[in-house]
């Protein structure tokens, strides 16, 4: 199992938009991706309602996890744009 | 509209009317207390998550049909009704026995829960949350979908009440107007409504019995819903879509029919108001309320700082005209450098223009004040004086307006004796307007501030017509200016008989202008003046304003619905 520390870009947090394009990226990668903030239990990163209760704002730090590498990088990179902004 | 008995009476929003099909908002379904724990486990949990993605896949194709922001709605609750998470839990929780609905709906509200003590963004959610509630449980029984349905046709929306989710999901391309049982004129549904424009009424109680298909007229302007329209009542309805679509973009000045000038004149406080009329048709200010730069001072503003004011409004008006009124103070507006204490009757004490008695200095600067900001503008202000009751008075105020250096010198006519004495007043200034409102309080001896009084104060009383009247003769006699710068200017029937009287311009708040200009625009000056005399006839206010009425052109009491 691999980890990733990312801090999320989106001026909004991980809400809204962000987190609606985020968590479809996950279902499309079809790999099994968890998420969570630091030290705390982690989520199924696909559900976007999972993801919203999270409450992760702009700035902030979460730990994805996954067997898939590749997929990782991409969520990784994903997450540190701003997804509002597009 | 009035060829057919209204079906439902409501609360109208607005003015606009309208007539369609009616499509129903689906009521929530009810998940049954008892629901039965199924036989077929396997087959019951199958059954509700197709459910789940039957929803969103109905959601996803309403999506692509819609507008934008209504696409981005509609996407976002898709995205909920696919959540993993949703899926899994109420999957998790039949295997542990619970009925399926049951399942789903606790696994629902516990999202919504965590939502909800989230707040803000979160919080705004849970309606979407309980949308998608709504329709699975629907899909799961086999009951149409609840809510605002896919708009195949234009249609008006009917509905017990509508929910901030529900009107944000309104294809406004389709929807016609608005009909709730529920609601109030100052809730959400009438807010909205009112900003889009759409014909509502809300609080029409059996609504319910309405079904899709139904044909209906909707009337804002009286609150009615009409079942079957006849083809009398849809043409009335078309008439009034039209007119009041045309009537929003006239711009052009005020004239009746055949022609004849009418000035169209707006009433401001403060040299913002000024600067806000630079978009607005309006042939110039009718009415500057100077004393607004007073109130609430605690010394008089000086020269300097009253210049600077009346050359900022002169500037923006440009050309325009503007009469500025001289600093109306004491009674309902006291002033702390000024008014005389131990007045026992302030209405009837030292007010308006009296305060020359024992202020004159305040007058006078104001006056240098309006000479100077004309002579830096290039502009030429008219001024007037407010609360003239005598020739003395008026002459007084002529001769120190024109000492100051203004050109254009008028009186206020609000008192009965300046009426009455109008043409000895006007051989002494070179316009005068009438304040109504005033006017109406000094006629009837009613306090103009008490609502309990309203129907004493109304400007058609027959007392009052005399006293506008007799001031418009005068004016007309000697050739001169007689405005009207009170509440009743902006009443389009009261327009036209005022302007059969001899009226020469009417200013009132801007917004009331468009009606106005409409209505002088499909009246001759004859019909006007035989106004004029029907309502001169009437012995009392509410049959002078029937008589009027009953002149006006039938097209524009449907687009204005003057009842």
């Amino acid at each position: 199992m691999s980890q990733r520390t990312v801090v999320i870009a989106s001026r909004v947090g991980l809400h809204a938009r962000p987190a609606s394009l985020f968590t479809q990226a996950v279902a499309a990668s079809g790999a099994l991706v968890t998420m969570g903030k630091p030290g705390e239990p982690s989520m199924d990163a696909s559900s976007i309602l999972m993801v919203m209760a999270l409450g992760i704002g702009h700035g902030e730090e979460v730990v994805l996890e996954s067997e898939d590498d590749g997929v990782l990088d991409q969520l990784a990179t994903l997450l540190e744009t701003d997804l509002d902004a597009e | 509209m009035s060829t057919q008995n209204a079906f439902l009476q409501g609360v109208g929003v607005g003015r606009g009317a309208v007539w369609g099909p009616v499509a129903t908002v689906r009521p929530a379904p009810v998940v049954p207390a008892d629901e039965p724990f199924p036989a077929d486990l396997a087959a019951a949990k199958e059954k509700v998550l197709a459910a789940f993605s039957d929803v969103a896949a109905g959601l996803r194709a309403q999506a692509e049909g819609a507008s934008a922001t209504v696409a981005d709605v509609l996407t976002a609750t898709a995205q909920m009704a696919d959540d993993p998470a949703l899926r899994t839990q109420t999957g998790q929780r039949i295997d542990k026995g619970e009925p399926p609905l049951h399942a789903l709906v606790a696994v629902i509200d516990s999202f919504a829960v965590m939502f909800t003590a989230a707040g803000g963004y979160l919080a705004e959610r849970v309606t979407d949350l309980n949308s998608v509630r709504d329709r699975v449980v629907a899909r799961y029984q086999g009951l149409p979908e609840p809510g605002v349905p896919p708009l195949d046709r234009p249609a008006v929306i009917v509905a017990p009440d509508l929910s901030p989710a529900d009107t944000a999901a309104l294809d406004l391309e389709k929807v016609l107007g608005i009909v709730i049982e529920r609601g109030g004129p100052t809730g959400h549904t009438a807010i909205i409504a009112g900003q889009l424009g759409l014909p509502c009424v809300v609080r029409a109680t059996g609504a319910s019995s309405l079904v899709d298909g139904d044909i209906i007229a909707v009337d804002a302007a009286n609150g009615t819903v009409t079942l079957d329209p006849d083809d009398a009542t849809k043409a009335a309805v078309e008439t009034r879509r039209a007119g009041l679509a045309t009537l929003a973009e006239a711009t052009e000045d005020g004239a009746t029919a055949d022609g004849h000038r009418i000035a169209l004149l707006a009433n401001i406080g403060t040299a913002e108001d000024a600067e806000r009329l630079t978009d607005v048709a309006v042939e110039g200010v009718g009415l500057f309320r100077t004393e607004v730069l007073f109130l609430g001072a605690a010394t008089a503003p000086t020269e300097d700082d009253q210049a600077r004011v009346y050359a900022r409004a002169l500037s923006a008006l440009g050309g325009r005209k503007l009469v500025l009124r001289t600093l109306d103070a004491g009674a309902d507006k006291p002033l702390a450098f000024v008014t005389q204490e131990g007045e026992e009757n302030p209405a009837l004490g030292v007010r308006g223009f009296r305060l020359v008695r024992h202020a004159e200095g305040l007058l006078r600067t104001q006056l240098e004040a309006v000479t100077r900001a004309a002579k830096e503008t290039g502009g030429t202000p008219w001024v007037m004086a407010p609360m003239i009751a005598t020739v003395e008075e008026a002459r007084q105020f002529a001769a120190m307006a024109r000492e100051a250096g203004i050109q254009t010198v008028g009186v206020m006519v609000e008192v009965p004796a300046a009426a009455l004495r109008a043409r000895d007043i006007l051989a002494e200034v070179d316009f005068v307007s009438l304040g109504t409102n005033d006017l109406a309080q000094y006629t009837m001896a009613a306090d103009r501030l008490l609502g309990s009084l309203v129907d004493l104060l109304d400007a058609w009383q027959p007392a009052v017509l005399d006293l506008v009247a007799a001031t418009a003769a005068a004016g007309v006699e000697t050739g001169k200016p007689v405005g009207v710068c009170g509440e009743s200017a902006a009443d389009p029937i009261m327009a036209l008989l005022l302007t059969g009287l001899g009226i020469t311009s009417l200013s009132m708040s801007p917004s009331a202008l468009p009606a106005v200009r409409f209505a002088l625009s499909r009246h001759s000056l004859e019909t006007c003046r035989a106004i004029g005399e029907v309502a001169r006839q009437a012995p009392t206010a509410a049959e002078a304003r029937a008589a009027g009425l009953a002149l006006v052109d039938p097209q524009v009491r449907e687009i204005l619905a003057l009842g």
